[in-house]
């Protein structure tokens, strides 16, 4: 017992590591290790997934007492899309086929991930608009960050807010109905439609992925598909992983995570399509 | 607004932050705390304290579990806790957007723990 506990421990602490970093909940890196190699059912991983989750969020949180680059504005003005979604999600089991929803994910995470590969190629990383967004000046979404690679504070501006919002409640519906993390469309949502830069972005998306995880938790908590003897240990690995992440994260340039973000993003988006189809 | 008065708001602003940060690290600390007990429990006893590996699944099982000290109702309740902390996270923002002043990330900030409560209870009496 105890060298299982010892091993769900290291997994959680890889898991949360890499999802730290990346602003994913861990449970696109747990479900496979969790299902194929631990032979866990898949009832229960999911379960464990969903606390993944929310463990990479808080330990993400805790990093630093004051967390200078992600932006709590964009996270609660976005979190009420996402958790809208998410009890839209669980409203709609049973009448939505979810099929058509991994195709339509799957195609946007793909496009997502041709965005990222441009922006690596055009070496831009920070939107500079000659005018601000109105909607974006209206709720106070443009901010700053100190980027530690550059060695200089980041001023940026967001734009598309509406589109973003509209990611945003898709990612809430598919955590919801698809019981996935969804910190990959939270990324893109803000990353991609938004045009925040990519550190803020991954930040932003590891605190928002905890609320929205907890939004759909207590189901999983009161039907029992959370396992004390796998969720637990996992979670403590987690909660450090995700707390070294964090820091580490601060010290690599946002062109290293955009490089370890891309073939994720296409290895989820082509596993999803093939659920989607097959 | 003089130059003064909007320093002391910054420096005001960042002793909110840095409670803020702490209250969020009890929270997380709390729950590993408990987590770690019933692991430590688990480990020493060599069972969940349930018949056939089972494990409680509602507050009254967790409640008589934990009072007889068994180490799956006390992670459980572990687990539980850790739901709460980005809860409690939404809660210390919307008293950081209340001391800054800012209306506006007061209301939006609300709406998302009103929702929250909804899926909870939705959750609860699924």
């Amino acid at each position: 017992m105890i060298n299982y506990a010892l091993l769900m421990i290291a997994i959680g602490m890889f898991a949360g590591f890499a999802g730290a970093i990346l602003g994913l909940g861990g449970g696109i890196i747990l479900t496979p290790i969790l299902t194929l190699l631990m032979g866990v059912d898949i009832k229960y991983a999911i379960g464990a997934s969903i606390i993944a989750v929310i463990a990479t969020s808080s330990g993400a949180t805790i990093a630093y007492l004051r967390d200078k680059v992600l932006n709590l504005r964009v996270a609660m003005f976005l979190e009420i899309a996402t958790t809208l979604g998410a009890l839209s999600g669980a409203l709609l089991t049973g009448v939505i086929d979810p099929k058509y929803l991994y195709i339509l994910f799957s195609l946007l995470l793909l496009f997502s991930g041709y965005n990222m590969i441009r922006k690596l190629i055009s070496h831009q990383e920070v939107l500079h608009r000659a005018h601000p967004d109105q909607l974006s000046s209206k709720f106070k979404l443009d901010s700053s960050y100190f980027d530690n690679v550059e060695g200089k504070t980041i001023n940026y501006q967001v734009e598309h807010i509406p589109g973003g919002l509209a990611v945003m409640y898709g990612a809430g519906i598919a955590s919801g109905l698809l019981g996935i993390g969804s910190g990959a469309f939270k990324v893109m949502a803000m990353d991609t439609v938004m045009k925040m830069p990519l550190k803020p972005s991954t930040s932003t998306s590891n605190l928002m992925m905890g609320v929205t995880a907890a939004a759909s938790a207590t189901v999983y908590f009161f039907n029992g598909s959370i396992k004390p003897m796998i969720a637990v240990p996992l979670a403590l690995g987690i909660l450090v992983g995700a707390r070294m992440g964090s820091r580490i994260m601060r010290d690599m340039s946002a062109r290293t995570i955009r490089m370890i973000f891309v073939p994720i993003l296409f290895y989820i988006g082509i596993e999803m399509f093939m659920k989607g189809i097959g | 607004m003089d130059k003064n008065t909007k320093e002391q708001m910054t420096e005001e602003m960042a002793d909110v932050q840095l409670l803020i940060g702490k209250i969020l690290r009890l929270g997380v600390m709390i729950s590993a705390t408990v987590m770690i007990i019933g692991l430590v429990l688990l480990i020493v006893k060599g069972n969940g304290g349930y018949p056939n590996n089972a494990f409680p699944t509602d507050f009254s099982q967790i409640w008589a579990g934990i009072a007889e000290l068994k180490p799956y109702a006390i992670m459980m309740l572990g687990i539980f806790l850790l739901i709460l902390t980005p809860v409690l996270r939404v809660v210390v923002s919307i008293y950081s957007f209340y001391r800054e002043g800012d209306n506006l990330y007061v209301w939006i900030t609300t709406i998302v723990l009103v929702i929250l409560g909804i899926s909870f209870v939705f959750g609860i009496l699924r």
